[in-house]
């Protein structure tokens, strides 16, 4: 491998309070142009962020929830979820979008990105990463 | 005196509903507005701050808020009612004062 880094991404805002969420995704869909290796974490609040059937057509804010399907053809495709946040809110993974990204080095078949991760195994991967950016 | 409370925060990330819920006087009315409609979603751990208030307490929740973040009204707490700009038109002037808890 060359000299590409391993980036985290830690998502702990729910989307449209405040701007932090469409910031992030801005961020990692610009990184994701520089061939490194990007992953996103979503805990807390960030959770939020992936809820199905969002429809902002009533508070004039761009829905920009349906941006993070396009993730997958950007090679990002390692999402984790942090199983007590979602648990937290009352929320399983059927709450949220179906992520999914298609592995060219088997012929194209459709994978899931999401991986729901309980806060012990999110605190390895942490410690794996180059870099980490929190937003 | 009535008053009408407004909460934008989620209840998960800050505990302005909970300060809210302290120190509203009984008969109030709480609406939650933008990020504070988590808050009336139920089966969450901290579902009980509304269970425990409601009551005491009027909520009202702002339907295209909970409509942006792609919450079911099926799910919210059982007792809260969901309105729509109108409807936070007439909260304003039924009650004598807002309180926006930020």
């Amino acid at each position: 491998m060359s000299d590409a880094k391993k980036f985290m991404y830690i998502n702990r805002k729910a989307p449209y309070g405040t701007i932090y969420a469409w910031e992030s995704l801005e961020v990692v869909l610009i990184g994701a142009a520089f061939d490194q290796e990007v992953s996103l974490a979503f805990v807390d609040d960030g959770v939020y962020q992936l809820m199905k059937g969002q429809d902002t057509s009533e508070v004039g804010i761009k829905n920009f929830s349906p941006t993070y399907s396009a993730l997958g053809d950007y090679d990002v495709n390692k999402i984790y979820i942090e199983k007590e946040s979602l648990e937290a809110r009352g929320l399983t993974l059927d709450d949220l979008q179906h992520l999914v990204w298609e592995d060219e080095d088997e012929d194209w078949a459709e994978k899931d990105s999401i991986r729901v991760v309980t806060s012990a195994e999110l605190a390895e991967l942490f410690d794996t990463q180059d870099i980490v950016l929190s937003f | 005196m009535s008053i009408l409370h407004t909460v934008n925060k989620s209840t998960y990330e800050r505990d302005t509903l909970e300060a809210c819920v302290r120190l509203a006087a009984k008969g109030g009315s709480v609406l939650l507005i933008e990020d504070g409609v988590y808050s009336a979603m139920s089966g969450g751990n901290k579902s009980s701050v509304i269970e425990n208030a409601k009551g005491d307490l009027s909520f009202y929740v702002l339907g295209p808020d909970i409509k942006a973040r792609g919450l079911s009204e099926d799910r919210l707490i059982d007792g809260i009612k969901v309105i729509d700009y109108k409807g936070f038109v007439e909260l304003t002037v039924s009650n004598d004062t807002v309180s926006a808890w930020l």
